[in-house]
């Protein structure tokens, strides 16, 4: 993990990508570019429609009457309705602070198998860390979930935790980020790192995520960026899939 | 940082002392090395988001400085306690491979405090919109009263503090390993073998506080320290001629370029496709708890690979460049604890000061530099006093090790 930052320095053409104001260019290396969603996908050929649900934890929300709007699932929301114009898109955050993924199948498995989006977000592992939840339960969690949610015709985008630089050493997440790695690749679901992408912007000075603390201004534009990127993957995953099932 | 005195035990042993005391078992100073090299990765690998990390093994391929350590302890554990339980006797011996756990014990406890101190500290200053979430890690600070015995216990152990109880429970069931190892040693590394087998298939592993199980398994990787341990007692010599083998140095080059084309396409999540669904069904999840066949298998084609290139006797041990890693593998508990607390201290000076590749070279380079000195002092104070080349044991240097 650490080796990236060097090497993808190294890779970035850097003129042009100081040139754009748009700051979350810099990670943009780090979201997979060739995902494919085929229900999503399914789902806006044929309603022209796409209902999302990001169901995640205290991380995928920010405190405070502007929070709401300001979270990564509103910036979403706003800039994949840019991606996908004249598409009924609906982002619904469903979240649950402090939960494990295990506690967050058991009360929202329900909810989600009625609500019946076309994909669902799925944030974990920080509590899991936290609480020091055997990985395997949490692999095999992730597994039963991913699973469940295929089986009823709706995608899946799992994304990792937060790169936190303060707590870094004191949380073990490595094993819990290798189990989420290992879910998407084994059912072919987009992995959102962003892990690895909060933790570029630090090093490459994007974002002084050690200061973010105080500083609520820092930590919309995270957020905005995590929604900006998150939409370009959905909107280039739903445009790819018809193509990658006429292969 | 000089937690425990120095006593002539295996992990503090300076080499001049072995090669003069027995010439033809003399200590082999590439171990040292090695073991020092390892205490320099772990320390860099436990700096949090430290730029100069990438140059670590664990970047390219399965195993890490982890393996390593506990291999090179088992090499070492057997070759001098393997000695002391043929010349004095199974009792003492094994109090003295007791003694070394209480030891490590003592210095697990203490590494327990300056965490506690750190973490107690960063969560006075820890506010923030965007963490609320990873805030919950100071959950623990509310009742000491359960995480304090569950530590004492070591059943409570913070993130990177792993290492240390893995070696305490390895080292209490040494004597008896070790009694096996001498007598039967193709039966007692089947033996592990066995136990490791179970440990996988059965899921067997120490429960944890506040859930889960331990980070390393004990039960899982025993089989790494026994290998060692096995070798140190005389398995070089059965194994010799498969370690001069050219086919088996092909397949451990081959194995090695595997692992590092996986590991790649970790790091360029782009390139997954490009490993087949089959392979990734097989290989997946690599399981560092307990001590994967994957890593195993990565660990044993590098150590075929090392002790190839870089022979017992090798001149170039002699040369300046590599004293300063070889004095750190002389001081393992202590360079490792120095180690550990460096990671601590740089983590503090990076939150603090905020600053970038720079600041984390300085911070790496100087706590190594720290570990050199230290190991360079504890050198000299065992040279003082007496235990230093060609010094027996005295009586009361077993007594005053155990003081802290």
């Amino acid at each position: 993990m650490r080796v990236l930052p060097l090497i993808l320095a190294a890779l970035v053409p850097l003129g042009p990508a100081l040139a754009t104001e748009d700051t979350c260019e810099a990670g943009t290396g780090l979201v997979p570019a060739e995902a494919t969603l085929p229900r999503a996908a399914a789902a806006l050929g044929e309603r022209h429609s796409l209902d999302i649900v990001v169901l995640g934890t205290g991380s995928s929300a920010l405190p405070g009457p502007a929070g709401d709007r300001a979270a990564y699932p509103a910036r979403l929301q706003a800039a994949l309705g840019q991606l996908l114009p004249g598409i009924a898109l609906k982002v619904v955050p469903d979240i649950k602070a402090r939960q494990t993924a295990a506690e967050m199948m058991e009360q929202e498995w329900q909810r989600i198998a009625e609500q019946r989006p076309a994909l669902v977000i799925w944030q974990s592992g920080t509590v899991d860390a936290i609480k020091g939840v055997d990985p395997d339960e949490f692999r095999a969690t992730l597994n039963q979930g991913v699973e469940m949610l295929q089986a009823q015709g709706v995608d899946v985008v799992l994304m990792n935790m937060q790169y936190s630089p303060r707590t870094d050493a004191m949380i073990s997440i490595d094993a819990y980020a290798d189990n989420m790695r290992w879910v998407a690749l084994q059912h072919d679901v987009p992995l959102f790192d962003r892990f690895a992408l909060m933790k570029h912007w630090t090093e490459t000075g994007t974002f002084d995520l050690y200061d973010a603390g105080k500083n609520t201004d820092t930590a919309e534009r995270v957020h905005d960026c995590i929604g900006r990127l998150l939409a370009g993957l959905i909107a280039a995953a739903v445009k790819q899939a018809p193509a990658a099932e006429t292969r | 940082m000089v937690v425990l005195r120095t006593t002539p035990e295996p992990i503090s042993e300076t080499a001049p002392a072995r090669a003069a005391t027995a010439a033809p078992a003399g200590r082999d100073l590439r171990l040292d090395l090695f073991r020092g090299i390892a205490l320099w990765l772990i320390f860099l690998d436990h700096i949090p988001s430290n730029i100069v990390s990438w140059i670590t093994i664990r970047n390219y391929g399965f195993s890490d400085a982890a393996e390593m350590f506990v291999f090179i302890s088992g090499y070492t554990a057997a070759f001098v306690y393997g000695r002391a339980m043929r010349e004095r006797g199974f009792l003492v011996a094994g109090a003295r491979i007791l003694k070394r756990a209480w030891q490590v014990y003592v210095a697990h406890v203490f590494l327990f405090v300056v965490y506690l101190a750190e973490i107690a500290y960063v969560s006075k200053n820890f506010e923030s919109s965007l963490y609320a979430e990873e805030w919950n890690i100071f959950d623990f600070l509310k009742q000491p009263d359960v995480t304090l015995f569950q530590a004492l216990l070591l059943k409570f152990k913070p993130a990177n503090m792993d290492v240390l109880p893995l070696y305490i429970v390895l080292l209490l069931g040494f004597p008896a390993a070790l009694w096996l190892l001498l007598r039967r040693p193709t039966l007692a590394l089947a033996a592990s073998a066995a136990l490791y087998c179970l440990a996988r298939t059965f899921e067997w592993n120490i429960p944890a506080y506040p859930s889960g199980e331990w980070v390393f398994n004990p039960l899982a990787w025993q089989f790494l320290f026994v290998i060692g341990a096995w070798l140190g007692v005389g398995g070089t010599e059965r194994i010799a001629g498969l370690i001069r083998s050219r086919v088996v140095a092909a397949l451990a080059v081959a194995y090695l370029v595997f692992a590092f084309a996986i590991v790649m396409t970790w790091y360029f999540p782009r390139y997954g496709y490009l490993v087949p669904r089959w392979l990734g069904d097989i290989i997946y999840p690599i399981d560092k708890a307990n001590l994967d066949v994957m890593r195993l298998v990565h660990f044993l084609a590098l150590a075929v690979l090392t002790v190839r290139f870089v022979p017992p006797g090798w001149p170039a041990l002699d040369w300046p460049i590599f004293r300063p890693a070889i004095l750190c593998g002389q001081h393992s508990l202590e360079i490792f604890c120095l180690g550990v607390f460096l990671a601590f201290a740089g983590h503090f000076v990076r939150v603090e000061l905020s600053g970038g590749a720079l600041l984390q070279l300085l911070i790496s380079l100087t706590g190594i530099g720290a570990m050199i000195l230290v190991a360079w002092l504890l050198s000299w104070y065992q040279a003082l006093e007496g235990r230093g080349p060609g010094a027996r044991r005295s009586p009361n240097a077993d007594l005053a090790g155990g003081a802290v």
